[in-house]
């Protein structure tokens, strides 16, 4: 629904945006991850046709958003970063005019409003003016702006910044549900929320797309996917640590700490030698050393150590 | 949803905007009150002893100096401030239509404040028997400057998030074409420039067009020439908005 081609955006002489390609299909919803400054906002804002691309193709929904710019915009919702909103309207007089920008009318207008603010919680505030909303409220009355006309398409530039804990859950599930016969794309800065709800996670760094997968596929790039991680009780750490290392497939071992006469260690799994019974074979070992093991996993990988390893400026060549 | 749904919603949230803020009572309470000190007093409307509203017009470009940019200077740069720019140019309308919407909306109150220094009307109607059909004429003139003013207020808005900025820059064109057709400066100007130069910048003067609608005189001339300075305008802001996304 949402096909973006070779887009890049300079502002003067430096590139924002570098030669991004993505697509996105209905029932899916796509997560942007970045470093601040790495360019998902100015994306963001040439895809919904606020600022045109210095290079690049971009169709929503069927419509070139640079040739036919008002179909395209008739397609999306759009929630844009800080959520701004007009602080002398009230939220209802907010809704209703964001309704009728859209062509909504009458008592089709009535309906799209009520069901905006039900899906948003923000019955409370209805009749408050902007101005004096938290930031909370406020946000999600520029969410509810974006909903308003039930849009095939959503783009959230942060939907869940300044969302207290429940209303971050309840955003999350929103997304979720929606996803499921929308196109969704939103950027966050929550690693949790893309693994939570993200079907397909694109992490952009200084304008280019260093990774593009799913949550799972990222997580497995991390040094900690397919370690073993245990805890065993009155075993020498050196000597634990060393015969550790010596499983087949594993890479390294080392102690996490060590604490009241137990051992937390870690065994790294070996990307290149993959032993899918990694976790096993140590069982074993640990069974045939007499070891008292209280805990023994495998590591499914970590996503915020994916993200630092590919965003990190020395690691980063590397990586892409 | 044809255009003027667009334009309609624009300007139904710009004049609520007005209204439910104390600025538009205050606008209202301040113009009205310079109106009748400059017909009243600075105007000598009592000791002219003629049955016309000429001492309540003049004055008109003079007071629009200041009071239109005053409505005009928020209609984009708060806009921008705000940040509701970029939600506004993403919904599916177009940015002319938004220009129009607004323009439409402050010209309205405008309009507002114009009608309600009726009551001038009446009292020269009670203490005389002027010629209505110049003052009608001296009204749309009235109408049509203020429209100008704004357009070009709209468009210095545009270059700027700051309003003070905004409504400096807009005074200073406004009052450039005020004087360039201001009697005392035309006829300053004729004793080192060639006559036909001056003549040909007072026609560029709001001045020389306002006098018209001030004698009665509707000619299409003048009215071509504010409804032009208003397109320009409009059409400037709607280049500078475009410029501006551009980066
Ligand atoms: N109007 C502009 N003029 C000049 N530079 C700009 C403009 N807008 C954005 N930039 C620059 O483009 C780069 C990308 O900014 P962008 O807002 O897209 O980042 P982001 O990924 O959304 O970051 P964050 O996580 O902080 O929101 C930044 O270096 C920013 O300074
Ligand atoms: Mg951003």
């Amino acid at each position: 629904m949402i096909k973006v081609e070779n887009l890049s955006k300079a502002f003067g002489s430096k590139l924002a945006v570098n030669d991004i390609s993505f697509n996105l299909e209905r029932g899916e919803v796509l997560g942007f991850l970045g470093p601040n400054g790495a360019g998902k906002s100015t994306t963001m804002r040439m895809v919904t046709g606020f600022i045109p691309p210095t290079a690049g193709k971009i169709t929503v929904g069927g419509f070139d958003m640079l040739e036919n710019p008002i179909p395209a915009k008739r397609q999306f919702g759009y929630l844009p970063e800080n959520a701004p909103g007009y602080g002398d309207m009230t939220v209802q007089g907010f809704l209703n005019f964001s309704a009728e920008l859209r062509g909504i009318q009458g008592d089709a207008r009535r309906k799209a409003v009520n069901h905006a603010v039900e899906l948003c919680f923000l019955e409370s505030v209805m009749y408050q003016s902007i101005d004096t909303l938290s930031k909370g409220y406020k946000h999600r009355t520029c969410l509810a702006q974006s909903l308003i006309h039930d849009p095939a398409i959503l783009i959230l530039d942060e939907p869940t910044d300044g969302l207290d804990p429940n209303q971050k859950h309840e955003v999350r599930n929103l997304i979720k549900r929606m996803g499921e016969n929308k196109a969704i794309v939103f950027s966050t800065h929550i690693l949790e929320e893309v693994e939570a709800t993200c079907s397909r996670v694109i992490i952009i760094d200084r304008g280019r797309i260093v990774a593009n997968g799913t949550p799972q596929e990222l997580k497995a790039r991390s040094v900690y996917a397919g370690a073993v991680h245990l805890r065993a009780k009155g075993v020498p750490a050196a000597m634990l640590t060393e015969q550790l290392a010596q499983v087949r497939g594993a890479a390294k071992a080392e102690v996490i700490r060590e604490y009241d006469g137990l051992v937390e260690a870690r065994v790294y799994a070996d990307k290149a030698a993959a032993n899918p019974n990694l976790t096993r074979d140590v069982a074993e070992m640990a069974a045939q050393k007499h070891w008292e093991i209280d805990e023994l996993h495998t590591e499914e990988g970590r996503l915020d150590e994916v993200f630092r390893s590919i965003t990190l400026p020395d690691t980063v060549t590397e990586a892409a | 949803m044809n255009a003027w749904g667009g334009i309609k919603a624009i300007m139904k949230r710009e004049l609520g905007g007005y209204f439910t803020s104390p600025i538009a009572y205050v606008f209202l309470v301040i113009f009205l009150l310079l109106t009748g000190f400059f017909t009243f007093t600075v105007g000598n409307f009592f000791e002219r002893g003629e049955a016309s509203l000429v001492s309540f017009f003049t004055w008109h470009p003079w007071l629009y100096l200041f009071l239109v940019p005053a409505v005009g200077m928020r209609l984009w740069s708060e806009e921008r401030r705000l940040g509701t720019m970029e939600l506004l140019l993403t919904m599916p309308i177009a940015t002319w239509q938004a220009i129009v919407g607004k323009f439409l909306a402050s010209w309205l109150f405008l309009a507002l404040a114009l009608l309600l220094t009726f009551p001038v009307v009446l009292t020269v109607n009670y203490l005389g028997d002027p010629d209505n059909g110049i003052i009608v004429a001296g009204y749309v003139g009235s109408l049509l400057l203020a429209g100008s003013y704004l357009a070009i207020s709209c468009m210095t808005s545009a270059l700027t998030r700051n309003q003070v900025i905004s409504f400096i820059l807009s005074v200073m064109i406004c009052l450039f074409l005020i004087l360039a057709g201001y009697t005392p400066v035309t006829d300053l100007l004729v004793r080192w420039a060639n006559p036909v130069l001056v003549d040909v910048i007072a026609a560029f003067s709001v001045m020389t067009h306002f006098e018209g609608f001030q004698r009665g005189v509707l000619d299409a001339r003048d009215t071509v020439f504010f409804l032009s300075v208003i397109g320009f305008a409009l059409f400037t802001t709607g280049v500078i908005i475009r410029n501006q996304r551009a980066g």
